[in-house]
């Protein structure tokens, strides 16, 4: 099989390039994700780029994103296939007297009375895909189990027409926001990643990259003031995307230099519960303690 | 190769992490595609096959730190040679040397600096963040102050505090503060003495890591990779033990409370949804036939709803159980949704309630601090006495207990020889619906020396071992 990937550095260039910047772990694992032909299962806080991730590597091979967005109560003929009931109708009745019985039977159950969805779509196509399939662990621990034959064969088996393979072999990701343990056998079938949030140096990056002329000052005093506050005791820490959003409201405001004042008034950009934002007030003037 | 990794695999599992036949075989074709003298990449790609929950990633860490460390010169992946950090040591102290302006010549490396000029060469690295020299300096100070001799059966931690005993880090961060206040000419404000205070603190702790690290080198270096690893293992966040956990065990623990919390909030919620179908429901069974005419060819059924048991709370917050105690609370009032009614009591020799405290905030870690200084619950000398605490709590609150109560006591009943009042237990349990003891002490301690959980255990419904969070987490869910 081709390989997408000659080296996981070049996994990190060709992801910097399309404006994402990933540390040693991700670029890692997507290279190994791309070798061993397997899921990527990536966990972590709400708002961390795990979502971005799949974009981003789908943008960097120039293949089409295909999404299914998991909820309570996702089931087959949402996620994989559904014949369309329509049409058969119309095949039936289109032709009632030419065609004996098990020819209509053959046709209408054939790949043209098919609708694909999300997982059978990212398998049959011809173009490269990247799948993304998000916040997985918003399913039942039954529904999970729809996924399994295409994470580990990718292939997906209709009762009626046979099994279909995949033609190439997507790349896909999971993202799950650790609402509740995955099961055992969806995550032995994955590769696994924990996104955290980036690491001081890592999120100024992300800032300067991010939000058009900025100034390294302002970046580098958005992110350590966001690192302070992630170490409150909060009920929600501050995302990647929630900093971003920061840093161009302070862009917005000509702020060049942020004091405590600044910050006191555009915190609630940053944090979503008045109790967080009251407790951060308060860190952020008191100062050392 | 292939031993190698069934070795690690073993340790891993040694370890208590899951590491199934499939991520074992994920692992030896992942390595094939990863250059062994990276040795992150190694490490993530070992990390991403067999580890696949983020708490046990710091316990991965430890074990492939300890057994990659010393494996062979083939699989010895590269850490920065010796010789590249002598000579940046050289550098800096040239550099050192001439800005006091001390023409010392060129002195025999590190092993002739005094104390105050390691100390010294050490704030210079952390102000400026210089990675090499804080790394050169860790094993340096390690060297100097761990007093490491070969053979000797400590374990790293008491080489580790030697260490920092000696580098009196609390002190550097005065001084740097000092320091970096000084550089901007007066005082700074608030903000940004935080920040400097912040960004000090994450460079120490890195320091820290490298002593840590350093130390275990050197310890594997001397005593090899099998033995050490079982001294140095840590256990999961789980299987942390509350009462012999250190601070850093207890931030832990107290981070990975909340996941779990929630989780084990959507796993009752679920559980109380997806219950079997109640008994016939006459009326909306005939309601519904209407439309067929009058026959009930629609059967409808009542929507069970298990009643919410009514929870109180008895929990003994003297030293040697307070950490168990506060998870508790803590896990308790996480999901008191789940429950009709939660009330608290704490006691050591005296009782109080503190069901106050958590009412009207939603933030339980402040509520519990609140618990722990607020409440009135030393009577007489603030030792433990059950049965002082348990005759009050029947006197006080007995009339309280219901038969939708169920009763925790909680706590190692470690009575100081008082008089157990056990009475008191019996008398609950036959107005409560359940009553049970959770003892944080191992079961092998049970009954031994002042320990008489056994007399209060033959009058609840059942008494359990609670020493981690796993434990709690099983006996919570079964509670509602």
């Amino acid at each position: 099989m081709e390989h997408r990937f000659s080296s996981v550095q070049q996994v990190r260039d060709s992801l910097k390039h399309v404006n994402y910047l990933a540390d040693d772990g991700i670029a890692g694992v997507a290279f190994l994700a791309d070798r061993l032909a397997k899921p990527i299962l990536v966990e972590g806080p709400a708002g961390t780029g795990k979502t971005q991730l799949a974009k981003s590597v789908a943008e960097m091979l120039g293949a089409r994103l295909i999404r299914l967005q998991c909820y309570e109560g996702l089931d087959e003929s949402k996620a994989l296939y559904e014949w369309n009931y329509k049409k058969q109708l119309l095949r039936i009745q289109a032709d009632r007297n030419s065609d004996s019985w098990s020819e209509v039977h053959d046709d209408i159950f054939s790949r043209e009375f098919l609708l694909t969805r999300p997982l059978l779509e990212a398998i049959s196509a011809p173009d490269p895909v990247v799948l993304l399939i998000d916040e997985v662990d918003r399913v039942e621990v039954e529904t999970e189990a729809l996924l399994l034959e295409i994470l580990s064969e990718y292939q997906v088996s209709i009762p009626e027409l046979g099994t279909i393979t995949a033609t190439q072999i997507p790349m896909v990701f999971l993202t799950s926001n650790n609402t509740r343990e995955l099961s055992e056998a969806l995550k032995r079938r994955c590769l696994y990643l924990h996104v955290d949030y980036p690491s001081l140096e890592r999120e100024k990056e992300i800032v300067l990259a991010k939000v058009p002329d900025i100034t390294e000052n302002l970046a580098d005093q958005v992110a350590r003031i966001v690192r302070s506050i992630r170490q409150l005791d909060l009920k929600k820490a501050p995302s990647v995307s929630e900093t971003l959003d920061w840093a161009r409201t302070m862009m917005l405001l000509n702020i060049d230099s942020i004091d405590a004042q600044t910050a006191k008034e555009t915190l609630h950009v940053l944090l979503k519960y008045q109790s967080d934002i009251a407790k951060a007030a308060k860190e952020l003037s008191v100062g050392l303690t | 190769m292939l031993d190698l990794l069934s070795g690690f695999v073993q340790e891993l599992r040694n370890a208590g992490l899951p590491v199934s036949l499939t991520e074992n075989l994920d692992a030896m074709e992942a390595v094939r595609h990863i250059p062994l003298e990276d040795r992150d990449a190694f490490k993530y790609a070992l990390g991403a096959t067999m580890v696949k929950n983020s708490a046990h990633w710091r316990s991965f860490e430890t074990v492939f730190e300890v057994y990659f460390s010393m494996r062979g010169p083939e699989y010895k992946i590269g850490e920065g040679t010796e010789d590249e950090l002598e000579q940046m040591w050289r550098e800096m102290q040239e550099q050192l040397e001439q800005q006091q302006g001390e023409g010392k010549g060129s002195s025999g490396g590190m092993d002739s600096l005094t104390p105050e000029e390691i100390a010294q060469m050490l704030m210079k690295a952390l102000m400026n963040g210089d990675q090499g020299l804080m790394r050169a300096l860790a094993k340096q100070s390690v060297q100097r102050f761990a007093g490491m001799e070969p053979g000797r059966p400590v374990g790293g931690t008491y080489y580790l505090y030697r260490t920092l005993r000696n580098l009196d880090l609390d002190n550097m961060l005065q001084k740097l503060m000092e320091a970096s206040r000084q550089e901007v000419g007066g005082e700074l404000t608030a903000l940004e003495e935080r920040l400097e205070k912040d960004e000090y603190e994450s460079r120490i702790d890195q320091f820290k890591k490298e002593i840590e690290a350093e130390i275990r080198r050197r310890l594997v270096a001397d005593r090899g990779a099998e033995a050490m690893a079982k001294t140095l293992r840590k256990p999961l966040p789980e299987d942390v033990e509350f009462m012999h956990a250190s601070r850093d065990e207890m931030q832990a623990l107290k981070k990975s409370l909340y996941p779990l919390t929630r989780k084990l909030a959507a796993r009752l919620a679920r559980k109380r949804r997806h219950g079997r179908k109640g008994p016939l429901d006459f009326r909306n069974t005939v309601r519904h036939s209407l439309s067929y005419g009058g026959t009930p060819a629609e059967p409808k059924f009542k929507q069970p709803r298990p009643s919410k048991p009514e929870l109180m709370v008895v929990a003994d917050i003297s030293g040697s159980v307070a950490a168990f105690a506060r998870f508790t609370l803590m896990l308790v009032y996480a999901i008191q949704g789940q429950f009709s009614k939660v009330r608290s009591f704490v006691f050591i020799d005296g009782i109080d309630e503190v069901t106050e405290f958590f009412k009207g905030t939603d933030d339980i870690s402040e509520a519990i601090h609140r618990v722990n200084t607020e409440a009135d619950v030393v009577w007489v000398d603030g030792h433990s006495d059950y049965g002082h605490a348990f005759e009050v709590f029947w006197d006080k609150y007995g009339k309280d207990v219901g038969p939708k109560t169920t009763v925790l006591f909680l706590g190692d009943a470690r009575n100081n020889y008082h008089a157990s009042q056990a009475w008191v237990i019996k008398e609950v349990r036959a107005k409560a619906r359940r009553v049970y003891w959770l003892n944080p002490e191992p079961k092998s301690y049970w009954n031994t020396g002042d320990s008489i959980v056994g007399e209060y255990a033959t009058h609840t419904d059942g008494a359990y071992e609670c020493r981690n969070l796993r434990q709690l987490e099983a006996f919570v869910e079964k509670l509602a």
